[in-house]
């Protein structure tokens, strides 16, 4: 256990995506291994939203691929509807990408500059969808609508024509025209403007009652997994830190980790004191040769000997909130879990 | 060092434009911006992509290099007055009296000079001092930003260091040649969190102990709330409101800036709380709208708005002023929200649902 463990689980079939002990390591010559993912587990029930938020290197990125096996895992299970996707092999999966599809990070290269939008937005349905160019355009043109984007206008028009939150729109469009079941938007909005990641949010929420969708949403800026999550999972170094219905983890943070990241958001507020005086100026460590024991002990000033020798497993707070810390900023059960417990 | 004496403004911007000719007509990036940057004390500069806010952090320092950029009004540095000077002329300033940290750690090193000849070479080019002090000039500002091992990571290329310690090379070699006025140009956005934290940290340390004046550059007021001692809100290449920081949170009076501050997601918000976004885009700068470059996207909009220009105006306290014809607040702005309300525009949705959410808070902002 490793700032891990599956007590976090839901019990039950009802999950949509149930992922266990996902790890993910990449070979980098001299027998050296980066760990970018060790031992994640989590679950999504249909029309829930899980946020993945933690910094750079933490490995949400990659949790993130990994679940559409780009590339495929070092080890654990990626449960979708019922089949474990890591068993799968080529041309099953490849039949199984209509459920899941991605938007990602950088809207303007994440659109092929050479092609029309009305182009870009149909290429999922060259592959998938009806043969017939009208029905396909018919399909385009609705979903161009639901973002926000006149379909005639934009229809022969290239990506540089348009704004970056437009692009946005755009890949959201063509991660729709399947209709999938679950969509992983990868830092969907890093890139915006305050003013145009709030339109771009709100859109996200109005298609998932539109669409019923699923999605995992994952970002470093706290504030916006709040917004849009009902889940989170907060991860550093490749493991999961925390795991809270999202209300519960802003208002009583059980991990240092989590704290930290709450502390570094920028309010924008001049009446609330700056936290100047947390010194942590730490780097994230090596994932080639991570820190024995939980993995944030080096920037934690909680962390003793015993953080140092043996991984913290997730421990449940209360309800729906669960901890992987030996000392937690809030009490939590001593057992791993019981069914019916709380504090 | 060249010095400022004291009481006297570091840095005075009067009616300063840049226009960019291109074959459609003139982009007018920044028309028409006054500032006054006292020592020792920063301004933050916010607004959307292309407000103009780079290209005027760029225009004061002389970097608008490109032939088709045309600048005028004035820039009084030191009394010395810097708009039509020539770069030449300029780079006797730059390091020395003005420096820049950029937004993109990744790009803006070289990639193939290790980290310690980037750090010094304008070191010994402006102090003219030997190699091996200029080393231990280097090592001392590597310290001095917090980069852990300095000896070592002398001797690294930008690759092998991850972005927030770039970013940190990069504000080491800005305070260098300890300048009077340092332009933060978005220094934190392509950075997390945590990092961002410690950036501005760092840079609000170096600061106060080098008591420089700084320009901070940002999309996000919530980055300059806590940092900055005055406030610009640029909107369209124009300051549309600028205050005492303080008085801008308080008391702001600007459509703009209260909609720039309302699409910030709160933590102190419920999860699925719907943000205000601000509907529409930004103008075309080559033609911008009759009268307010707002209105367009404005809530509280009337006919008057779409006519004539507001000019910038004094608002109750000291130091605040703002361009506005329907002021938050005011009952103009009342009415008008109204009348367009009852004609459904939809950014009035937008602020009307706000509205019945937090009915005794006008402003929306004390969360």
């Amino acid at each position: 256990m490793a700032g891990s463990g599956t007590a976090h689980l839901r019990t039950g079939n009802e999950a949509l995506l149930r992922v266990e002990d996902l790890t993910v390591e990449f070979p980098i010559g001299r027998d050296r291994v980066v760990h970018a993912v060790s031992g994640i587990s989590f679950d999504i029930v249909k029309g829930e939203t899980l946020g993945l938020v933690g910094e750079s290197g933490c490995g949400k990125s990659t949790t993130g691929k990994a679940l559409i096996q780009l590339p495929r895992p070092t080890g654990g299970q990626v449960m979708l509807g019922g089949s474990d996707l890591t068993g799968l092999d080529n041309e099953s999966l490849r039949s199984l990408r209509t459920q899941v599809q991605m938007i990602f990070q950088d809207p303007i290269s994440s659109l092929n500059p050479r092609r029309a939008v009305g182009e870009v937005v149909a290429e999922p349905l060259h592959v998938w969808g009806p043969a017939d160019k009208d029905a396909q355009w018919d399909k385009v043109s609705t979903m161009l609508d639901a973002v926000g984007i006149d379909p005639d206008s934009a229809r022969y028009k290239y990506p540089h024509e348009f704004s970056g939150g437009q692009c946005q729109r755009i890949s959201i469009a063509r991660a729709l025209v399947l209709e999938p079941e679950l969509i992983i938007c990868d830092e969907p909005v890093s890139a915006l403007d305050v003013s145009v990641q709030a339109q771009i949010l709100n859109l996200l929420e109005d298609l998932k009652a539109q669409y019923g969708l699923t999605l995992v949403f994952i970002a470093h800026d706290l504030a916006v997994v709040k917004n849009i999550s009902d889940r989170v999972a907060v991860m550093y170094l490749g493991k999961m830190c925390e795991y809270s219905e999202s209300d519960e983890l802003y208002a009583n943070p059980a991990h240092p980790y989590t704290q930290l990241l709450l502390e570094s958001l920028p309010i924008p507020d001049p009446r609330v004191e700056l936290h100047t005086g947390v010194t942590d100026d730490g780097e994230l460590p090596s994932p080639i040769n991570p820190p024995s024991g939980c993995r944030f002990r080096t920037r934690c000033d909680r962390a003793d000997d015993v953080c140092a020798e043996i991984e913290p497993a997730m421990r449940r707070v209360n309800g729906d909130h669960f901890v992987a810390c030996h000392h937690p900023l809030v009490a939590v059960d001593e057992v791993s879990v019981s069914v019916d417990g709380g504090s | 060092m060249a010095a400022v004496s004291d009481g006297q403004p570091a840095l005075v911007v009067n009616d300063l434009k840049t226009h960019f000719t291109v074959p459609a007509g003139a982009v007018k990036a920044v028309d028409g911006v006054s500032l006054t940057l006292e020592r020792g004390k920063t301004l933050g500069v916010v607004g959307e992509s292309g407000s103009g806010k780079t290209v005027l952090s760029r225009s004061i320092m002389g970097l608008n290099v490109a032939g088709n950029a045309v600048t005028t009004g004035s820039v009084q540095y030191e009394g010395k007055e810097l708009v039509g000077r020539s770069s030449k002329e300029m780079k006797a300033l730059w390091g020395r009296d003005m420096a820049m940290v950029f937004q993109d750690p990744m790009t803006s090193l070289n990639p193939v000079v290790k980290i310690g000849r980037q750090l010094t070479e304008h070191v010994r080019a402006h102090l003219g001092v030997s190699k091996a002090k200029a080393q231990s000039i280097g090592t001392e500002l590597l310290h001095s930003v917090k980069i852990p091992e300095a000896e070592e990571r002398f001797d690294v290329y930008p690759h092998e260091m991850s972005g927030g310690m770039r970013q940190r090379v990069c504000i080491a070699m800005a305070l260098a040649c300890s300048p009077e006025v340092l332009f933060a140009d978005e220094p934190t956005t392509a950075l997390d969190v945590t990092v961002q934290h410690q950036i501005l940290n760092l840079l609000a340390g170096q600061q106060r102990d080098r008591n420089m004046a700084m320009i901070l550059v940002t999309h996000d007021l919530g980055v300059v709330a806590g940092r900055a001692d005055e406030i610009a809100v640029m909107y369209a290449g124009k300051v549309v409101e600028q205050a005492p920081t303080a008085t801008l949170f308080s008391e702001m009076r600007h459509p703009y800036t209260e909609a720039l501050l309302n699409s910030i997601p709160q933590t102190t918000k419920p999860k699925h709380t719907r943000l205000s976004a601000i509907t529409g885009r930004p103008p075309d700068l080559i033609n911008p709208p009759k009268g307010c470059s707002f209105a367009p996207r404005c809530p509280y909009a009337r006919a008057k708005c779409h006519e004539e220009e507001p000019q910038l105006q004094a608002a109750g306290s000291s130091g605040h002023q703002f361009a506005c014809h329907t002021p938050v607040g005011s009952p103009a702005a009342k009415e008008a929200f109204e009348t367009n309300l009852a004609e459904g525009l939809p950014q009035t949705l937008v602020v009307a649902g706000r509205l019945t959410a937090s009915e005794d808070n006008s402003t929306g902002w004390a969360g």
